[in-house]
C-alpha cells in the first residue's frame, strides 16, 4: 500500500487515507462556490469538516471517488400518504393501520394534500423545476412488510426535477477556507414507506408492524457530484437543515425519518466511471461518512490488487466499521413498474394557470407555496454574517446545533452587549459547556435571559471578563440565582472608585521597583506583570484596560 | 308481486299492498327454491330480514327513505360487504369477511334497500360464463322457462333435459340470474369487459355499465382498475336509472370519480326519435355473429329509422385489436392487483411455514384457479422491463386509438351507437366448457372496447331467439351522457316489448328440484 497522499483532518479524529482526491479531484458537477476567508474561531468550528490536500506522488495517477445519494425523508404529516391513518413515532405495533394500509381488497389510495405541499416546498427550496403534471407508478416486489405487493411511487414523472443543493466544506491548509459546493438534485418523488419486519430468529418467525406502511416519503436523488464521505455527510446535514426549516420532515436520522443510501464508485481521473456499489440504510451522518470512506478505500484496494468491483448492494456494519454484501438482495429484481391506475395525474397550478372557479381545497398553487417558504438555512447564515458581522463558519455552527440559533437570537434581543460579544460567548463558553456535558441546547441550565443579563453586566463594565466567566460557571450550577445576585454575593463587581484604583496602582508600583525597572529597561511584557499584580490586589474586580491606563499614566508622570 | 319491476313494487310498498318483510320473505323463499341455479354464494337472510324490519318501521311512520326503501337487492360477491363474507368465488378469499362496505353497497343500504345476498361469479370476475368459480357454474333461469322448453320439445332433442342447462354469461352471471329469476329487483354486477352486459343479454334483463368515473369503485375488488365499473342489473331501463341515480356521484374514497355534482336520473318518455342519430359500427358485423342476432340488430336499426331517426353505418377502425389489447392490459393489472393476496393479512394461508417465500408460493397456488394464475403469469411477463415497451405501452397506445375511434364517431354527430351485446344467445354449459377461458373471451368483442374508452353502455333485451332464448342489443353513449343513453334505451324497450320469462311451468315441472315446495307465493306477471 502506497503512502497516504491525502489527509483529512477533523478535529477530534483523524483519518489517513490513501490517494483519495477530495479537495483536488475532478468534479463532474459545475464547480461553484465562494471561498470565504476569515479568521477561524477557536472552538466554534469544531464540527466542520476540514480537508487538507497533498499533491499526488508523481507518476501515479490518483483515484477519484464518485458518490451519489438516494435519500428518503419521511414527510412530517398528521396522516399517511394515501390513507387517513395517523402518523406517530413509536406507537404500539399495528395500531395505526387503515384498511388501505393493510391492503384490504377494494381499498383505493387517496392522495394526501399535505404530502404534496411538502414535496412542492422541498422542491422549491432546492431550486427544482416543479412538474405541473406528475404521475404515480406501482413498483412490485414481494416482501412481508409490503402488504399490497407493490409500492406506489413516482418512477416515470416525479413531482420535482433538476434542482441543486449547496453546502459548505472547509478545504485547504488554511483552517478558515470554506468552500461552497453544489450537488445536483436529480429528482424528488413522492412514495409510500413500507412497514417494518422484525425477524425473530429463535422462533424462526417474522413479526410485521404496519404502522409505518404508507407513510409519505420524499425520495431525493442526489447526482454523483460528491467525492468523499465528509462531503456526503455535509450535504445530508444541509438537506436536514433545509427540511427542518421547511417543516416538511423532522429529518431525524436516529428515528428513521431520514434514511440514506449511497452509490459509490472509484475511477482514475480522465477514465470512465467505475462500477458502483450501493451502501444501504445509513442511519447517522457519522456512519454515512464512515461507510462511504470505507467503501471508497475498499474499492481502491480491490482494484489495486487486481480485483474487480461487483455492482452489488452492501450494508454498513457499524460495529466492525466496514461494508458487507447484503445477502437477501443478491438477485437482480425486476420491479415490473406499471402506472397506478387508481390515481389520476397529479396536476399543480401557479397563479397564472389556476383554473377559474377552482375549489381551493382541490388545487395546489405553487406560487402560494413559494410565498409561504420560510427563510432557508443558507439565507439565515448570510443574514447572520451581515446583521451581526459574524464569521461564516460561526453562522454555520449556530445553525448546525439544534436550538442554538434561537438561543443566540434571544440573547441578542435581550442584551445591550455587542452581537459579536454574544456570538463569542454563545459559541465558545455556552457551547463549550454543553459539549463538555453532552447536553442539547434545550437541556441547558442557563437561559438566554440569564446570559443576556450577564453580558449586560459585562457590557457596562460592572464586572470584568474573568469575573463574568465565574458568574457563568455559577449560573451553570443552576441554583436559581440571577447574575446580579451572584455578582453581589461573590463581590465580583468592578472597582468603580477611580481614587481607590489610583491608590492601589501607586502602592503596587512602589512595592515592586524591580518590575518597574525591568519595564523601563525596555521589556514591554513587564507592564502585564504589573497589571496582574494590581488585579490581584483588587481581587479581580478591576478592568485590566483601566488598570493599564492608570499604570501608564503614573509611570510616565 | 315478485314479477313486478322495482318501480312497481316500490309503489306497492308505499301504498301498503305489501310490507317490506313480506316482500323479503317471498324473495328469500324463492331464493331457496331456485338454489339449484347457484345464483347466490351467500344468502344474507338474517341481515335482510332485519333490514326489512327497519324498513317496515319507516313505512309505518311514513318516513320512507325513497324508491329503494324495502326493495330486495343482490350484490355480486366481489363487492365488499361489512360483516358478510366476500369471496370473489375464490379459495383465496373463502372465509374473508370485510370490515367495511363498498361505497355502492353503502349507498344502497342508506336508501333502505334489503341485501338478500352475494351472487356467484367467475373467480375474481375473470370469465364470461360464470362457470369458473369455486362454487360452481350459475345456471341460466331461461333453461327452465316455458318459452325455451316448448321450443326444445318442438325440436325434439332426445338429450337429457337437466344436463342441457344454459350458461348465464358472465362474469356477473349470479346477479343476472338473481334478477331474471325474480329473487330480487336489482342487482349489482361489475363490468370490466362486458361482465354486466353479457349475462344481462343472456338472461333477458337490462344490464347497465355506467361511464367510468360516474360510480365509485371503492370496495369493488378490482379486476382491471382502469376499466372496472360497478354495473346495474334490473328488469327494466327505468329501474336501472333509479339505481344509477342512487349510486352515481363523487366518492372521496375513489379519486377516479368525477367531482361534478350528479343530477338525479329520471328518464323522460321519449315520443319522438326523429332528432336522434344512431350509429351502426360496421366493424361489429363479424363472421362469428349469429344470423339471428344479426337480423335482430338490423331490425332494431330499421325500427329507429322508420320512426324518423337518422341511422348510418359508422366506423370504429381499431375494433379488431381490442381483444388482444384488452388481454395485455387486463393481465398486467391483474398481476399487480393480485400481488396483495399473499396469505399474510387476510384470506387463505397455506400450512407451510418453511419460509415466507414458500408460504407465498403455496398460498397462491392453492388460492387461485388456473385462469387467475395464468393471467398473473402473462401479466408479469408483459410488465418485465424488457417487455414493457413492446406490450404494455403498445397496448396503452392501442387503447387510446380505440377510445379515439369512439370520440371521432361521437364528434361526427352520432348520439348513440347500436350494436349486438353478444355473438349469440346463451349456449349450453356442455358446449361452453369445450373452449378454454381465454378463447371464450372472444365473446367480449362487442362490449370490451366500451370499457377501454370509459363510455356508458346498456344491454336491453329485444326478443327471443328461435330457441326461445333472450337476445339483447347494446346501446353505447357518449361519456357521462348516461341519461341520454338510458332515455334512448327506454324508448327502445317500450317498442320491442320483450316477453317476461315464464318460470311458472318450470317451477311445477321441476318441483322435485325445488324441494317439492309449492310456489303459491310467487305470483308472476
Amino acid at each position: 500500500m502506497a503512502a497516504p497522499m491525502l489527509r483529512w483532518c477533523c478535529p477530534g479524529r483523524r483519518f489517513a487515507f490513501a490517494r483519495v482526491g477530495c479537495g483536488s479531484c475532478q468534479r463532474r458537477g459545475p464547480p461553484t462556490g465562494s471561498t470565504s476567508n476569515g479568521k477561524r474561531g477557536q472552538s466554534s468550528v469544531a464540527q466542520q469538516p476540514h480537508i487538507t490536500a497533498q499533491k499526488p506522488r508523481k507518476g501515479e495517477p490518483e483515484w477519484a471517488a464518485v458518490v451519489g445519494l438516494e435519500i428518503h425523508a419521511q414527510i412530517a404529516s398528521n396522516s399517511k400518504l394515501f390513507s387517513g391513518s395517523q402518523v406517530c413515532f413509536a406507537a404500539p405495533p399495528n395500531s395505526l393501520v387503515s384498511f388501505f394500509d393493510a391492503s384490504l381488497p377494494g381499498t383505493l389510495p387517496v392522495l394526501n394534500r399535505r404530502c404534496v405541499e411538502a414535496a412542492v416546498m422541498t422542491g422549491l427550496a432546492l431550486d427544482c423545476h416543479i412538474n405541473r403534471k406528475s404521475l404515480f407508478d406501482r413498483k412490485h416486489y414481494f416482501y412481508a412488510d409490503l402488504p399490497a405487493g407493490y409500492q406506489i411511487t413516482q418512477q416515470r414523472l416525479p413531482i420535482a426535477v433538476n434542482g441543486s443543493l449547496a453546502y459548505s466544506v472547509y478545504v485547504g491548509r488554511k483552517p478558515s477556507q470554506m468552500v461552497t459546493r453544489t450537488v445536483r438534485v436529480k429528482q424528488i418523488q413522492l412514495e409510500q414507506d413500507s412497514g417494518k419486519s422484525l425477524h425473530d430468529g429463535l422462533r424462526s418467525q417474522t413479526l410485521i408492524d404496519l404502522n409505518r406502511a404508507g407513510i409519505g416519503l420524499l425520495e431525493l436523488v442526489l447526482e454523483p457530484d460528491m467525492s468523499c464521505g465528509e462531503e456526503a455527510a455535509t450535504a445530508v446535514r444541509e438537506l436536514q437543515l433545509i427540511l427542518q426549516a421547511l417543516g416538511t420532515s423532522q429529518a431525524n436520522m436516529a428515528e428513521g425519518q431520514l434514511r440514506v443510501d449511497a452509490n459509490i464508485s472509484v475511477h482514475r481521473p480522465g477514465e470512465p466511471l467505475g462500477i458502483r456499489t450501493e451502501v444501504k440504510n445509513l442511519n447517522s451522518a457519522r456512519f454515512l461518512a464512515k461507510a462511504i470512506d470505507y467503501e471508497i478505500q475498499r474499492q481502491i484496494n480491490e482494484l489495486e490488487n487486481g480485483g474487480e468491483i461487483l455492482n452489488e448492494t452492501r450494508s454498513f456494519d457499524f460495529k466492525l466499521g466496514c461494508t458487507v454484501p447484503m445477502r437477501d438482495k443478491e438477485g437482480k429484481q425486476d420491479y415490473r413498474f406499471m402506472p397506478e391506475p387508481n390515481l389520476p395525474p397529479l396536476l399543480l397550478y401557479d397563479s397564472g394557470s389556476l383554473p377559474s372557479g377552482a375549489d381551493p381545497q382541490q388545487v395546489i398553487n405553487i406560487d402560494q407555496l413559494r410565498e409561504r417558504l420560510p427563510e432557508l438555512p443558507r439565507v439565515t447564515r448570510q443574514r447572520l454574517v451581515q446583521q451581526y458581522g459574524m464569521l461564516p463558519e460561526h453562522s454555520c455552527v449556530l445553525l448546525n446545533e439544534v436550538g442554538l440559533l434561537e438561543f443566540f437570537q434571544n440573547v441578542v434581543k435581550e442584551t445591550r452587549a455587542e452581537p459579536k460579544k454574544v456570538t463569542s460567548w454563545v459559541l465558545n463558553t455556552f457551547l463549550g459547556f454543553l459539549k463538555q456535558q453532552n447536553l442539547a441546547v434545550s437541556e441547558s441550565p442557563v437561559t438566554p435571559s440569564a446570559l443576556a443579563e450577564l453580558l449586560d453586566l459585562l457590557d457596562r463594565k460592572a464586572i470584568s471578563a474573568p469575573a463574568a466567566k465565574q458568574v457563568f460557571e455559577e449560573l451553570w450550577r443552576n441554583e436559581g440565582k440571577t447574575p446580579a445576585q451572584i455578582v453581589a454575593e461573590k463581590k465580583l463587581e468592578l472597582l468603580q472608585d477611580p481614587e481607590a484604583l489610583e491608590q492601589l496602582c501607586r502602592s503596587t508600583l512602589e512595592a515592586h521597583p524591580d518590575v518597574v525597572m525591568d519595564l523601563k529597561r525596555g521589556n514591554p511584557r513587564a507592564i502585564n506583570k504589573l497589571i496582574g499584580l494590581v488585579r490581584k490586589a483588587t481581587l479581580g474586580r478591576a478592568d485590566p484596560t483601566a488598570i493599564k491606563e492608570v499604570l501608564e499614566r503614573q509611570l510616565s508622570s | 308481486m315478485l314479477g313486478r319491476t322495482l318501480r312497481e313494487v316500490s309503489v306497492a310498498l308505499k301504498q301498503g299492498q305489501i310490507t317490506p318483510t313480506e316482500l323479503c320473505q317471498r324473495c328469500l323463499s324463492l331464493i331457496k327454491k331456485t338454489k339449484f341455479l347457484n345464483a347466490y354464494i351467500t344468502v344474507s337472510e338474517e341481515v335482510a330480514l332485519k333490514q326489512a324490519e327497519e324498513s317496515e318501521k319507516r313505512y309505518k311512520k311514513g318516513h320512507s327513505l325513497g324508491d329503494l326503501d324495502g326493495i330486495p337487492i343482490a350484490v355480486k360477491d366481489n363487492f365488499s360487504t361489512s360483516g358478510i363474507e366476500t369471496t370473489c368465488a375464490s379459495n383465496m378469499l373463502k372465509g374473508y369477511v370485510p370490515p367495511y362496505n363498498a361505497t355502492v353497497v353503502q349507498k344502497l343500504l342508506d336508501q333502505g334497500a334489503l341485501l338478500m345476498g352475494k351472487t356467484n361469479l367467475d373467480e375474481f370476475a375473470m370469465g364470461s360464463g360464470s362457470t369458473d368459480g369455486i362454487f360452481g357454474p350459475v345456471k341460466n333461469p331461461w333453461s327452465y322457462s316455458k318459452q325455451y322448453r316448448e321450443k326444445r320439445k318442438q325440436n325434439s332433442h332426445s338429450e337429457n333435459e337437466d344436463s342441457n342447462w344454459l350458461i348465464t354469461g358472465g362474469s356477473s352471471g349470479g346477479s343476472a340470474a338473481a334478477v331474471s329469476a325474480f329473487t330480487c329487483f336489482a342487482a349489482l354486477g361489475s363490468d370490466t369487459g362486458g361482465s354486466t352486459r353479457n349475462p344481462a343479454a343472456h338472461c333477458g334483463v337490462v344490464g347497465l355499465k355506467p361511464s367510468y368515473g360516474l360510480v365509485s369503485r371503492h370496495g369493488l375488488i378490482p379486476l382491471v382498475n382502469s376499466m372496472d365499473v360497478p354495473g346495474i342489473l334490473t328488469r327494466c331501463v327505468d329501474d336501472a336509472a333509479t339505481v344509477l341515480g342512487v349510486l352515481a356521484g363523487h366518492d372521496p374514497k375513489d379519486s377516479t370519480t368525477i367531482q361534478d355534482p350528479v343530477k338525479p336520473f329520471t328518464l323522460p318518455s321519449l315520443t319522438d326519435v326523429s332528432k336522434l342519430y344512431i350509429g351502426i359500427p360496421k366493424e361489429y358485423l363479424t363472421p362469428e355473429l349469429s344470423s339471428e342476432v344479426q337480423s335482430l340488430w338490423s331490425k332494431a336499426a330499421n325500427l329507429f329509422e322508420s320512426e324518423g331517426a337518422k341511422v348510418t353505418e359508422v366506423s370504429l377502425p381499431h375494433t379488431s385489436y381490442s381483444i388482444v389489447c384488452y388481454h395485455v392490459l387486463c393481465t398486467s393489472e391483474v398481476a399487480s392487483n393480485m400481488a396483495r393476496f399473499d396469505g399474510l393479512e387476510y384470506g387463505h394461508r397455506c400450512d407451510s411455514d418453511v419460509s415466507t417465500e414458500a408460504m407465498y408460493a403455496a398460498t397462491r397456488r392453492e388460492g387461485f384457479n388456473d385462469v387467475v394464475r395464468g393471467r398473473i403469469l402473462s401479466g408479469n411477463f408483459f410488465l418485465l422491463k424488457e417487455n414493457y415497451e413492446n406490450y404494455f405501452v403498445k397496448a396503452q397506445k392501442v387503447r387510446r386509438l380505440i377510445a379515439n375511434d369512439f370520440v371521432n364517431v361521437f364528434n361526427s354527430g352520432v348520439d348513440v351507437l347500436l350494436t349486438p351485446t353478444t355473438l349469440s344467445e346463451a349456449v349450453p354449459y356442455t358446449e361452453f366448457i369445450k373452449e378454454d377461458n381465454r378463447t371464450r373471451s372472444a365473446q367480449d368483442i362487442f362490449t370490451q372496447a366500451v370499457n377501454m374508452a370509459g363510455l356508458p353502455a346498456v344491454s336491453v333485451p329485444m326478443a327471443l331467439s328461435s330457441q326461445g332464448l333472450p337476445i339483447g342489443l347494446q346501446f353505447i353513449g357518449r361519456a357521462f351522457c348516461d341519461q341520454q343513453l338510458l332515455t334512448v334505451a327506454k324508448w327502445f324497450e317500450k317498442q320491442v316489448q320483450f316477453p317476461v320469462i315464464q318460470l311458472q311451468e318450470l317451477m311445477d315441472d321441476c318441483s322435485s328440484v325445488f324441494e317439492n315446495e309449492k310456489l303459491a307465493s310467487v305470483s308472476l306477471k
